[in-house]
């Protein structure tokens, strides 16, 4: 039993992971070609790294995804501890229905609602032109926001009400308790908020498809346009790369995490 | 405390004026423009013409349909299999998990159908061995193995996050009242890890039914999903409307299927109870 | 603890607006900014030690005319496409390069503004053919709109290794329809084009407007449909060299890049007629920057630039010099001995281009269009498939209630 669970693991995983590997494969691939391998190369790297256009677009990328997680991580909490305190049963579950909205909605709705928005607004604005990174970045906040509050809005209510009535009584403004003691005992729910909202912006593509314009390009943007015609093996070096990057971070988030587990039990056992 | 509650009602105010721009207002948008024609008058015509896309309606929803149950079908034991490991390679075994999620789909897709296109890795392979030459590009097998393929994670995460908050005592407590292996799982572990089956369904399902990537490159473009419709009304001005109608349509599809699906599930779980 | 938290919230919020008055301060400092929209793979891009046009006009620019310049160039993959775009004021471009019945249709509806020939001296340099009288897609206005950028005429390209060598349909638009080539044949993703292939193989008129006609080539394109291997614009390149696909309609410039990468394939112009057209240059009128659209177009017709993209996209160029160029005539015999007759060979027809259709031909065209797509059939698997799973979850509602039912009978 166990030796075929195992075995029905390794195969999901090597179906799962058969293109992946093939991506890293080839970004190594001396031929440029797909069908087969040739020699080992690095020129990929080195295209890659010479490619103005597609280093831009990382730039745009990242600058979107750090803007726009940040943005929905301070109103998404700010809404969550709102949420959580609200004392109309009405208005908290419309408000968080609306949160859900965005999240059930097929992306593509999302996206082409978002562009007849905007180009609506800017026709009766009279605006140059509507799309750029404005409109791109309001369109990745919205999306973020219901994540980031479904995660922090669990930790609100799992908070012990009476340390915030404790702060309020021994003196603290509603502002301070906020800062001292609510923020701090719900860190975790909004460093998982953010980072989950950076994940999604940096790897959306069909909503920034709608509510782009050639002036701001993200990557997922730039392979799209390759992926029209053929794509470059410098954005499977890119993959191998960024494949590399999250391996590492994981596996540095993982020890970390068992680490400070380790230490912890050793102060338990000092004690 | 009157102080503190002014904080309070303060704090949503933000969501609340950023919600109703961007979250409702497009929304409005779109229905506005699924009601009316060219010249801003009130109209049900383009709600109307979407017969003519009935068919699209029903493959899309059949793809999404079959790839949501074979999803479930191979990512429910591997969440049970992944369940069942010892903790140290359960993180590994997530780490690996969540790893293809953070690849662009466009790129995922891609290596997809270059391993799948005619004299790619797969046929050539397929035909070394004996078989006679076979496309799988432009099939409705490669558009539904692309949309397995790209959602299986989505499935598996919420019900493998819901197995491992399952109590081992819950487990224990039927072993002990008699039940064998088959029984604890179909009366215990099934319905209590529901939520996350009904996560995993939703994560699946929307995206397979509104995508349009996966079946322009692995479809060849030749089954035409709701995605690719409401895609290509976006692409001639004068198809908006058609365009926000099918969405319409799409949109109060899904939210209904989704609706049906919870209330099943909480018929689910009142049995157990 | 306070005090670190608010501090970093504060810390956040400031880079952040920093960040934003970054992205748009950026380009504000004396840089004009030249957007270009074209068609995907028409240009040379420097890749393969090719000349960079656009980074040659930039260059240009600061040398020559003293301001920094930068071109912001995209591409599209259908003048529909593009049209929507441009006419939906979402985004603005300074220089946008259309096919002739497009930009017929942009003059018509008063999308493009008309140019000054003085600010291009290099007009001088494009063939007479394409001037004056023999622009039929200008609605014979008075002024010109469009400087052509490129040439060419459609016609099949097979793959030799695949397709029968003694195959009667060689030649012909038939070999399109030829199911014996199951799963390798690929047809345009773009309904004029499309249209264009069945109304070319049934010998109809492309510009007549007769629905009955059209009837007809959706008819074709629905039987093509159970036997294509997909619909597709630029991935073309990739499907055919690498032999993914055997057969395919396209523009002769992009059959000779095909053939430099894989030399199985072959090329024809089908007997029963195709189609020919001209893309080109044309200034929108909402352009921002038209003085600098202008130079660009002139930059485009000089003959060391037109020649790098002529040698790069291998599409008939309009420009004379390039074209006389012994150069040019070589590096092209190179690629394919037959390449300067594939492309030169025949002269430019207006006899056989699209032209603009009325807005009820369009709007019919664009019903086909979505009739063709809209219609596909799938296999019978997919219907029992989704009949098994809608019987199996019917079987287990039912199921549930049934028990639910006999519970609560047992706790009454």
């Amino acid at each position: 039993m166990k030796f075929l669970s195992k075995f029905y693991i390794g195969l999901v995983f090597l179906i799962l992971y058969a293109p992946i590997l093939v991506v890293i494969l080839f970004s190594f691939n001396k031929s440029g070609n797909l069908s087969y391998f040739s020699t080992f190369t690095l020129d990929w790297y080195i295209e890659l790294f010479e490619d103005k256009e597609a280093l831009n677009a990382l730039k745009n990328s990242l600058i979107l995804a750090i803007t726009s997680s940040i943005i929905a991580t301070i109103i998404g909490t700010l809404a969550a501890f709102g949420i959580s305190r609200a004392k109309n049963r009405y208005y908290r579950q419309t408000l968080e229905s609306v949160a859900n909205i965005p999240m059930m909605n097929p992306d593509i709705v999302t996206g082409v609602s978002m562009m007849l928005l905007f180009v609506g607004v800017g026709a009766i604005v009279g605006a140059k032109s509507t799309l750029g990174f404005w409109t791109m970045l309001i369109a990745h906040t919205t999306f973020n926001l219901p994540y980031v509050i479904l995660q922090v809005l669990p930790k609100f209510r799992q908070m012990d009400k009476n340390l915030t009535e404790a702060a309020l009584d021994l003196g603290c403004t509603p502002m301070q308790t906020f800062f001292r003691v609510e923020l701090p005992s719900i860190m975790p729910g909004i460093v998982s908020g953010l980072m989950m909202s950076f994940t999604l912006s940096l790897d959306d593509f069909v909503i920034s498809h709608f509510v782009s314009s050639p002036d701001f390009k993200t990557l997922p943007l730039y392979i799209y346009t390759q992926t029209a015609h053929e794509v470059k093996f410098s954005m499977y070096a890119l993959c191998t790369l960024m494949i590399i990057a999250i391996m590492l971070l994981l596996i540095a988030v993982n020890v970390a995490g068992s680490m400070g587990e380790r230490r912890a039990l050793k102060k338990a056992r000092g004690h | 405390m009157k102080k503190r509650s002014f904080f309070e009602h303060i704090a949503t105010a933000p969501y609340v004026f950023w919600a109703s721009i961007f979250i409702i207002g497009p929304l409005l948008v779109v229905l506005y423009f699924a009601f009316t024609n060219q010249e801003g008058k009130f109209t049900f015509e383009n709600i109307l013409s979407l017969s003519s896309y009935s068919h699209t309606f029903i493959m899309s929803l059949g793809f999404a349909l079959i790839a949501t149950v074979i999803c479930l079908l191979i990512g429910y034991p591997l969440a049970y299999c992944m369940s069942r490991m010892s903790e140290r390679s359960r993180n590994i075994l997530t780490v690996l998990l969540m790893l293809p999620m953070w690849i662009s789909l466009l790129i995922r897709t891609y290596s997809l159908m270059a391993l799948l296109d005619n004299g790619g890795l797969v046929s050539g392979f397929l035909t070394s061995i004996g078989f006679k030459k076979l496309t799988f590009i432009g099939t409705e097998g490669a558009v539904i193995l692309g949309m397995i393929y790209d959602f299986l994670p989505y499935m598996v995460l919420p019900i493998f996050t819901s197995m491992n908050k399952l109590d081992v005592r819950y487990l224990e407590a039927a072993a002990d009242l008699g039940c064998n292996n088959r029984k604890t799982l179909w009366r215990v572990i099934l319905p209590l890890t529901m939520p996350g089956v009904i996560s995993g369904v939703t994560m699946v399902f929307v995206p397979s039914i509104s995508t349009f990537y996966i079946s322009q490159k692995l479809g060849g473009g030749v089954f035409d999903l709701l995605g690719d419709t409401i895609e290509r009304q976006f692409q001639n001005a004068v198809t908006y409307h058609t365009g926000a109608a099918i969405s319409l349509v799409m949109m109060v599809l899904i939210l209904l299927s989704l609706a049906i699906m919870n209330k099943f599930s909480d018929s689910g779980e009142d049995i157990i109870v | 603890m306070k005090k670190h938290v608010s501090r970093l919230l504060l810390a956040c919020i400031l880079m952040m607006l920093c960040m934003g008055a970054f992205t748009s301060c950026e380009e504000k400092d004396e840089t004009l900014t030249l957007y270009v929209y074209n068609w995907g793979e028409y240009i040379s891009d420097g890749s393969e030690d090719s000349v960079n046009s656009n980074l040659e006009f930039e260059k240009y620019c600061k040398e020559e005319l003293g301001i920094t310049v930068k071109v912001n160039y995209s591409t599209f993959a259908s003048n529909e496409s593009m049209y929507a775009k441009v006419s939906s004021g979402s985004a603005k471009y300074d220089v946008i390069i259309p096919s002739d019945y497009m930009i017929e249709r942009m003059v018509k509806e008063e999308m493009l503004a008309p140019l000054d020939l003085s600010k291009i001296p290099n007009y001088q340099y494009i063939d007479d053919a394409f001037k004056g009288e023999n622009v039929y897609y200008e609605c014979d206005s008075a002024e010109t709109y469009s400087i052509p950028y490129f040439y060419g005429m459609i016609g099949i390209i097979y793959n030799t290794s695949i397709v029968k060598e003694n195959d009667e349909q060689i030649g012909s638009w038939g070999l399109m329809w030829d199911d014996e080539y199951k799963g390798d044949i690929l047809q345009f993703n773009n309904s004029r084009d499309a249209f264009g292939t069945a109304q070319y193989k049934l010998g109809l008129d492309v510009n007549d407007e007769n629905e009955d006609n059209w009837r007809l080539a959706l008819d074709e394109l629905l039987k093509q449909k159970k036997f294509v291997q997909g619909y597709v614009m630029d991935e073309i390149f990739n499907k055919m060299q690498s032999g993914s696909a055997a057969i395919a309609a396209y523009y002769a410039g992009d059959y000779l890049s095909m053939y430099e990468d894989n030399d199985d394939l072959a090329f024809f112009y089908p007997k029963e007629g195709t189609n020919s057209y001209i893309d080109a240059m044309c200034i929108p009128k909402n352009a921002q920057n038209k003085d600098l659209a202008h130079e660009y177009i002139n930059f485009m017709c000089s003959h060391d630039i037109a020649m790098a993209n002529a040698l790069y996209t291998y599409y008939a160029s309009p420009v004379t010099t390039v074209v006389e160029d012994p150069e040019y005539q070589d590096a092209m015999a190179e690629i394919h001995e037959d390449a300067m007759d594939i492309l030169y060979g025949q002269p430019h027809d207006p006899s056989k281009a699209y032209l603009n259709l009325t807005p009820e031909g369009l709007a019919m065209q664009n019903v086909l269009w979505e009739e063709l797509k809209a219609k596909s059939s799938i296999g019978d698997g997919i219907y029992i498939g989704c009949g098994v799973i809608l019987g199996v979850l019917a079987s287990i509602v039912v199921y549930q209630l049934i028990r639910k039912r006999r519970w609560s009978k047992l706790y009454d």
